[in-house]
């Protein structure tokens, strides 16, 4: 029906299999687009190999965040801190599959901010983690 | 219904042809709809030419050359400063001040009258619908200054709490800086008894005009205003230049703004003498073309008329109030269509306003999505964001209508 809002996004928008809190968690990160008041919060559990073994994200946005934290969250599952560190922007862009002007994009990358912060350990998120 | 047209004298067919952008189509087959315009608005060829004109045959610096160029150039920049002062009801220009918005202009008052005249523990009284540009300005004196900042609630039905205001006028506050038209809410503020009041109790008076002086009649010396803001670009003027008009005393009694040339009579190494009214506010080459621009804009708005210009949108505003809430799922915030202006802000259950401005946008629908810079006002009605529509004198109803099917499909697409 529209070219832009795709079945995938509106399926993970709807119906997120990563959404929630973990309370206690290994590493928990929140933040906020102040553009538009969209809010995420991602918290992880890893475990004693050092994998990744739980990831949910919570807060409120538009479909287009929203979906982003849901299935960037289906591919951190697994994977170390490391690996994290280093998942690019193209990564989630392409998994979303859509064309997005500068305002959108920022909704889209926020889940990845978000994560990468959490995972570096950082005090406050800056957009050079999402710039490549 | 009936078309609103009908009702009043403005001809919107003949305003539409002023305006080359509302031709553009977004992309094939698909018309602009632009609902936008409290954010900025469209521009009519006149201003445009106005610009235009004045790059290709006249520029040239103010104010000081003395050669035809730099003379037409003056006297256009000073017959736009005349013009506004007449637009506003002021027979006096030089209380016309040329700035960059309606942000420069409160922060020019702010730190200039306010850092001269307000001490520790002055309290100055804004209201919860500010726009951030009349918020931040007095938050950062404040914290310079020891300030106390008080606010006039918002009631439940989007208006003031005159109520409330009157014990805070018990305090004595030094001044009262509120906003004419909430750029939110649509509501339009008592302000002739607001500052009536703040008069009374010794206080300034300063209105926030940007989205009022655009839309309505504003006269400046009928509210007996002691400043009021505003920009060029959300009146059919350009972006760059904005206005700040304030009484002759109390700009003669104010110290500078930015310094540098222009503004001063004298300079010596180690001091100067400031220059005369407005100059002493404008500090270096200012926006000269923008004037011209604005110029055109003021004489575009009176020749179509600010009071045909105010019924049309009311017409048009209570037929877009009645069309968005028949749609299930939409709310529109503010007061009724009496005491407001063009502007909607509204939510759908269950979809972000970013989603609606998206779908939005592939029928060449522009509205605006966030906090439109008034988070507090945001938080006060529990949101985190709104979409807002917002008219102009050249919005039509079919308009509305687009908007709205718009928004079913919206419905559609996330299935609510
Ligand atoms: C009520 C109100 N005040 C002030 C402003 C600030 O105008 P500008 O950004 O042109 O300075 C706006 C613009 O959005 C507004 O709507």
């Amino acid at each position: 029906m529209d070219d832009f809002y795709r079945e995938l996004i509106i399926e993970h928008y709807k119906n997120p299999s990563h959404k929630g809190e973990l309370n206690p968690n290994d590493i928990t990160f929140e933040d906020e687009n102040p553009l538009c008041g969209d809010q995420i919060r991602i918290d992880l559990r890893v475990g004693a190999d050092g994998k990744i073994t739980e990831a949910v994200f919570s807060g409120h946005g538009c479909a287009i965040s929203q979906a982003s934290a849901d299935l960037l969250l289906d591919e951190v599952v697994g994977k170390t801190l490391e690996e994290v560190k280093t998942i690019g922007k193209n990564e989630i862009l392409n998994v979303l599959g859509i064309e997005l002007g500068p305002v959108r994009l920022k909704c889209a990358l926020l889940p990845l901010k978000v994560l990468k912060a959490g995972a570096y350990g950082l005090k406050q998120a800056s957009d050079s983690l999402v710039e490549e | 219904m009936e078309p609103v047209s009908s009702l009043t004298s403005l001809d919107v067919e003949r305003v539409r042809e002023d305006f080359p952008i509302l031709q553009r189509e977004i992309r094939p087959g698909v018309p602009l709809v632009y609902l936008d315009s409290a954010a900025t608005s469209q521009k009519p060829a006149s201003v445009i030419e106005s610009i235009d004109s004045y790059y290709a045959r006249t520029n040239a610096n103010i104010h000081r050359g003395i050669h035809t160029l730099a003379e037409e150039a003056t006297a256009g920049y000073e017959a736009a400063r005349a013009k506004v002062a007449k637009f506003i009801g002021i027979s006096n220009a030089r209380q016309v001040i040329f700035t960059r918005n309606a942000t420069e202009s409160i922060n020019l008052v702010a730190q200039t009258w306010g850092r001269a005249n307000l001490h520790s523990g002055d309290l100055v009284i804004l209201t919860e619908m500010e726009h951030h540009s009349n918020l931040v300005p007095w938050q950062m004196l404040a914290s310079e200054k020891g300030l106390r900042l008080e606010f006039i609630p918002v009631t439940d039905e989007g208006l003031l709490d005159l109520e409330v205001y009157q014990t805070l006028l018990a305090q004595g506050p030094r001044l009262v800086a509120f906003t004419h038209m909430s750029n939110v809410l649509g509501t339009i503020t008592p302000a002739k008894e607001i500052i009536r009041l703040a008069h009374q109790s010794g206080a300034l008076a300063l209105v926030d005009g940007a989205q009022s002086v655009p839309h309505f009649p504003v006269n400046a010396a009928d509210l007996d205003a002691d400043f009021l803001a505003f920009s060029a670009h959300k009146m059919c003027g350009p972006t760059g230049i904005g206005v700040l008009f304030g009484k002759e005393a109390l700009l003669e009694a104010m110290p500078p703004f930015l310094g540098g040339g222009d503004m001063i009579r004298k300079v010596f190494l180690r001091s100067f003498t400031p220059n005369e009214l407005p100059h002493k506010f404008e500090a270096g080459t200012p926006a000269i073309a923008e004037a011209f621009g604005l110029g055109a804009a003021v004489d575009y708005l009176t020749s179509r008329g600010m009071e045909p210009i105010a019924s049309y949108e009311h017409g048009l505003t209570e037929y877009a109030l009645d069309r968005l809430e028949e749609v299930p799922g939409v709310h529109v915030y503010g007061p009724p269509a009496q005491n407001r202006g063009g502007v909607l802000s509204f939510t759908m259950d269950g979809i972000h306003p970013h989603d609606v401005s998206q779908v939005l946008d592939r029928y060449g629908v522009a509205i605006r999505a966030g906090h439109h810079c008034a988070m507090p006002l945001h938080e006060k009605l529990g949101l985190a964001a709104t979409s807002r529509a917002s008219l102009y004198l050249y919005n039509r109803t079919d308009e509305i209508d687009r908007l709205v099917e718009a928004l079913y499909t919206v419905k559609k697409i996330f299935g609510s």
